[in-house]
């Protein structure tokens, strides 16, 4: 890799640590309105619009919370884009402070000071089709996700006489309400929801969080998955647990969801949480 | 809004109510899982909490030729520190517990009992917090718990935030998970769809 593709994802990993994407910011801000003023969703909504412009003029991280960092790249440029070139640059981003020492061994309970191992930062090498479906331009896509999301992200198994929920459309989304009552403000409300209906644990993960990859303004191709994502935002945002779980009118900004076969046995529903602090962004 | 200057007095602490915004001067302290556990593990501990803050964050902080400095530090979830909490209230005379999602109802008790309040930060707002830090004095356990975990000691002009959790046992994440089971119990009724409007 030359110094051109060096300085170029140094700066995706700047641009994406530092700024939200236009289409989140647009939300935030149109939601924004509809809080009476001097209401605790007021403030906090008025506080994240005035840490988005800040960390983006000042060029330093939106979130301490710098998060998983997981980089979709164009399989067709994969000689030009290594493992080893996407390393470097997130060791000299995090060494300039736009990334938090952020990796901590489980068992020793060691920090990496660079935040790279044999496996981290997550790469995944995708398709130009893949690539497509999910709207995505250029070549590399990175996506950083934060611990208090994680938390809240879910998987469920339906039937469940827990939740009182069928293998149907009705049962999967009382699953996603579920998952949204229990992250209350947790996970950083307003938050944005990644669902995948069926495949097994572990593509059900990585499939709803891939879900977060879409724009908020996106709408599913399929007109019955398009329905279920209009219906989930509409009766998630009348729970009232609002931005940062203090109480409001808008508790999600959007709701993605796809569909996986599944095993006759099978039927999971994995619901991926999303902070407000969604940071996504492509590049090349 | 209030303002709260450190030392934090247990009679501005108790005159403060659920729903006032603060704008928080002077020293306060970061700390989060690692601390915690280490403290009710009976870890050796000199970092003086009494009348004092202690924020529930892990910065990111870089070393210049000037000494530290803060670029962002925002708010961790507080609820995984419930079961250390209430001790670490009643052992240190703590003031402030500065964080985001709220506590228990133990650690509400312990705050009514000792004079201490819960103060919602905003999660995710690192930038304006690191811009309300003025100064590093200081950091503890950096080498045993690595950057985002240590104590640092900030000197801070104007943090902002909302208490959330008052000494009257008043705390507003209740009301709000009352009100959402209630509305998650309407909507997820069989044949219905509909919930009542706020």
């Amino acid at each position: 890799m030359g110094d051109r593709e060096a300085k170029k994802l140094l700066k995706l990993i700047g641009e994406t640590s530092t700024s939200l994407p236009d289409d989140v910011e647009g939300a935030l801000k149109k939601v924004l309105a509809k809080e009476p003023r001097g209401s605790s969703a007021r403030i906090v909504l008025e506080t994240i619009l005035e840490n988005t412009a800040l960390a983006k003029a000042s060029g330093t991280p939106l979130c301490q919370d710098t998060g998983t960092l997981s980089f979709y790249i164009d399989e067709a440029v994969k000689d030009k884009v290594t493992p080893e070139d996407v390393k470097a640059a997130v060791a000299e981003a995090t060494k300039k402070g736009l990334l938090r020492k952020n990796c901590i061994d489980p068992v020793s309970g060691r920090s990496f000071d660079d935040n790279c191992t044999e496996y981290t930062p997550i790469i995944h090498y995708k398709s130009a089709e893949w690539r497509k479906s999910l709207g995505l331009e250029g070549t590399i896509t990175l996506q950083l996700k934060g611990g208090g999301s994680e938390n809240m992200s879910r998987q469920y198994s339906l039937p469940s006489t827990i939740l009182g929920a069928a293998r149907d459309m009705t049962g999967v989304r009382k699953c996603v309400l579920d998952a949204i009552f229990r992250a209350q403000g947790y996970g950083c409300a307003p938050g944005i929801i990644g669902v995948c209906i069926g495949g097994d644990r572990a593509t059900g993960y990585e499939v709803a969080k891939e879900q977060l990859l879409r724009r908020l303004d996106d709408i599913s191709p399929d007109p019955k998955l398009a329905r279920l994502e209009r219906w989930i935002l509409k009766d998630a945002n009348m729970l009232g647990i609002g931005p940062m779980g203090m109480g409001g009118k808008t508790t999600i900004l959007g709701v993605k969801a796809t569909a996986r076969p599944r095993l006759p046995a099978s039927f999971f529903v994995t619901v991926a949480y999303m902070c407000w602090a969604c940071r996504r962004n492509s590049c090349g | 809004m209030v303002d709260l200057d450190y030392p934090f007095s247990e009679t501005a602490v108790r005159a403060l109510k659920a729903g006032d915004v603060v704008r928080i001067s002077g020293t306060i302290h970061t700390g989060r899982d690692m601390l915690h556990k280490y403290f009710a593990d009976g870890g050796e501990f000199h970092v003086d909490f009494k009348d004092g803050a202690l924020f529930h964050c892990g910065p990111v902080v870089v070393k210049t030729t000037a000494g530290w400095r803060v670029v962002a530090a925002g708010p961790t979830t507080s609820i995984r520190e419930n079961a250390y909490e209430p001790g670490f209230i009643r052992a240190t005379g703590v003031r402030l517990i500065i964080g985001k999602g709220g506590m228990d109802s133990a650690t509400l008790a312990a705050m009514q009992e000792c004079g201490c309040v819960y103060i919602q930060a905003v999660g995710g707002a690192a930038a304006v917090a690191a811009a309300a830090v003025k100064r590093v004095s200081g950091v503890d356990f950096l080498e045993e718990f690595g950057p985002a975990e240590a104590c640092w000691h900030f000197e801070v002009d104007g943090l902002k935030g909302i208490v959330a959790m008052d000494t009257h046992g008043k705390s507003l994440f209740t009301d709000v998970a009352k009100y959402s089971r209630r509305q998650m119990d309407i909507l997820t009724q069989p044949m219905s769809s509909k919930g009542k409007k706020k």
